[in-house]
């Protein structure tokens, strides 16, 4: 595969994960394609990494790894205390604050 | 044999001691959550915070005395004027904030935070929690780290760099706006929703980034720059990398389309972290995309200008409009930090970069969110003086009358509302007219005239304010708290430093104008 089909194929995954934080109601399931997102990135910097001969994009997937694995433990925690006051992960529910 | 050839990376300790400071000042903060006994770690904390950030303060004025700058820790940092400029007033407003999160006067002995964030709210682990006076101290360390997380992000020469800070300024921060001790579902809500919304964000930043990397084959700055007058591949990469890391760091400033957490974030944080988010935030952001945009693309400015000034033109409308609709005084200061956002971007869409002028992008942009920092920092301190028995009040009729219960702070909040309004003799109109003619000479008067209609249509709804304050039947069971110097100090430094602005803006403008020039 050449760098430049993997970047289409990234493309793909990151608009996957777009339109599953959008439609998902799910706070988990959207905080998963957040994720997917992310890992979208990550194949561009190492498919472009391989295509233009550097090893920054390489170093810069481990530097995201590490910021998606922090975000991970602030989200669920997040996630967590909603679940338990509500009894639900839903975003729907959580709408006392209006517009 | 191929470990010997890795140089080993240059480190410059001293330049980067602001920094260094504040991120160890976080780490001893966990160290006194861990081994001081709780009845002084309130305490400790308060004085982990003042210690750092002051010396951090001391080392950045002697390094700029010192005339040291240049390109820092292997080209990731710039230290340069803006840097200066923005690192000093974000030490500034950050220990201002933190002042504000350690008041325990108003609430019989107990800060803002909640007791204890894991408890369900309403539950007997909360109950128990109020009774045995427990306190979340954390929120010290968590501040301190996101306030180095925005200094690396706006100093940031390469996009790794400024990624990483970019999420170490914004974790705490959900955090934090997760840890009300009243209204604690509200606040919950909000943390969720500046979760999500904000980690959508920083996947778009992140996207971008990657696209721009490859555009470049690397991640600096001047690099991206090189890249654009001799390109390796088609313009199709650069414009697409180019918006998407726009909406990253649009969406942290608040700019329509991208504002819609701003009204619910600063309703349901507790609002101390209201007033640290609003304007450390906004400055480290703002800071951050001018650098990106003026030192990587401002080659291509011809393609983004167009496309801002119209995002300009719709944030302040929005902002300015919705605002009159508010009856809440902290969903009206959203909607008036947005407007706010919008009149900032007119200067970066402005994009003059000429040191020679008097009043350039840059230095206006920095004077106008010193200007605007102070003020808004002195407004939220006092929106958590005036209470009832269930806290603070929040709704504008709550606080009718207010002038006759408190003139001195009623007189102080009107004062702020008209540097928000921008009425002459407040740091808020020296702001507005340095950005307006940053705009101006950049060649777009339209936007200018724009933005005066609209600030015009936003003094109605600040004015609207003091109007309850002073000619309204004073409302019932509303008091104006008696705060500790740890409120007062932030208010009465906001006020003097807005009046003193408003007054003599030359040294500041000297200043901002000579330090406006970002290293390459």
């Amino acid at each position: 595969m050449t760098p430049e089909n993997l970047v289409f194929l990234a493309a793909i995954i990151f608009v996957i994960g777009a339109i599953g934080v959008m439609t998902r109601r799910n706070a988990l399931v959207a905080f998963l394609s957040i994720e997917m997102m992310l890992n979208a990135a990550n194949l561009v910097m190492v498919s472009f990494a391989m295509g233009r001969g550097g090893l920054d994009g390489q170093v810069a997937a481990f530097f995201v790894m590490v910021v998606a694995a922090a975000e991970v433990v602030v989200g669920l925690s997040i996630i967590m205390i909603i679940f338990r006051t509500r009894r639900s992960t839903s975003v729907d529910t959580a709408s006392l604050l209006k517009l | 044999m191929a470990l010997l050839e890795i140089a080993s990376p240059t480190f410059e300790w001293l330049e980067l001691a602001p920094v260094l400071l504040v991120l160890a000042g976080g780490c001893l903060g966990v160290l006194v959550e861990a081994l001081f006994p709780r009845a002084w770690r309130f305490t400790a904390q308060v004085a982990v915070i003042e210690l750092t950030v002051l010396a951090a303060f001391v080392v950045l004025v002697a390094n700029y005395r010192a005339h040291r700058s240049g390109i820092l820790a292997m080209g990731s940092i710039a230290l340069d004027g803006p840097t200066y400029i923005m690192w000093g007033s974000l030490l500034i407003f950050g220990l201002l904030g933190m002042l504000v999160f350690s008041e325990r006067h108003l609430d019989n002995g107990a800060s803002v935070f909640t007791p204890a964030a894991s408890s369900i709210p309403g539950s007997v682990h909360e109950a128990e929690a109020l009774t045995a006076r427990l306190e979340h101290s954390e929120v010290f360390p968590l501040a301190l780290f996101s306030l180095a997380g925005m200094m690396v992000f706006l100093a940031a020469t390469d996009l790794l760099t400024m990624f990483v800070g970019l999420e170490v300024m914004s974790l705490p921060l959900y955090l934090l706006s997760a840890m009300a001790r009243r209204r604690r579902l509200l606040s919950q809500e909000a943390a969720l929703k500046y979760f999500l919304l904000g980690a959508f964000s920083s996947a778009f930043f992140l996207f971008g980034m990657a696209l721009l990397y490859g555009y470049a084959g690397s991640f600096d700055l001047k690099a991206i720059d090189a890249a654009i007058t001799s390109p390796y591949y088609g313009p199709g990469l650069l414009y697409v990398g180019l918006a998407m890391l726009a909406i990253g760091m649009l969406f942290k400033i608040g700019v329509v389309p991208f504002h819609n957490w701003v009204p619910d974030v600063y309703v349901g944080a507790p609002t101390p972290v209201t007033g640290f988010m609003a304007v450390c935030t906004k400055l480290a952001a703002v800071g951050a995309t001018a650098r990106v945009f003026f030192v990587a693309l401002g080659a291509e400015r011809w393609s983004w200008q167009p496309t801002m000034a119209v995002l300009a033109v719709l944030t302040m409308a929005l902002g300015a409009i919705l605002a009159l609709t508010q009856t809440d005084i902290k969903r009206m200061l959203a909607y008036s930090s947005i407007a706010h956002a919008g009149f900032l971007l007119t200067a970066i869409v402005g994009a003059n970069a000429d040191p020679g002028v008097q009043v350039n992008s840059m230095g206006s942009i920095m004077f106008y969110l010193i200007a605007y920092g102070f003020a808004t920092i002195a407004a939220f301190a006092i929106i958590t003086m005036v209470r009832n028995s269930a806290g603070e009040v929040t709704a504008i009729s709550g606080w009718a009358g207010l002038g006759r219960k408190s003139p001195i702070l009623a007189g102080i909040f009107a004062f702020l509302m008209l540097s928000f309004a921008g009425i002459p003799l407040t740091g808020g109109f020296i702001g507005k007219w340095a950005v307006f003619s940053a705009a101006w000479r950049g060649g777009f008067p339209w936007l200018v005239v724009a933005a005066i209609a609209f600030s015009l249509i936003a003094a109605y709804f600040y004015l609207r304010v003091i109007v309850v304050m002073f000619f309204a039947e004073p409302a019932q069971s509303v008091v104006v708290g008696r705060a500790s110097g740890m409120t007062w100090v932030p208010v009465v430094l906001g006020v003097v430093a807005s009046v003193y602005l408003g007054l003599f803006p030359g040294q500041l403008l000297d200043l901002v104008s000579a330090s406006s020039v970002f290293l390459r």
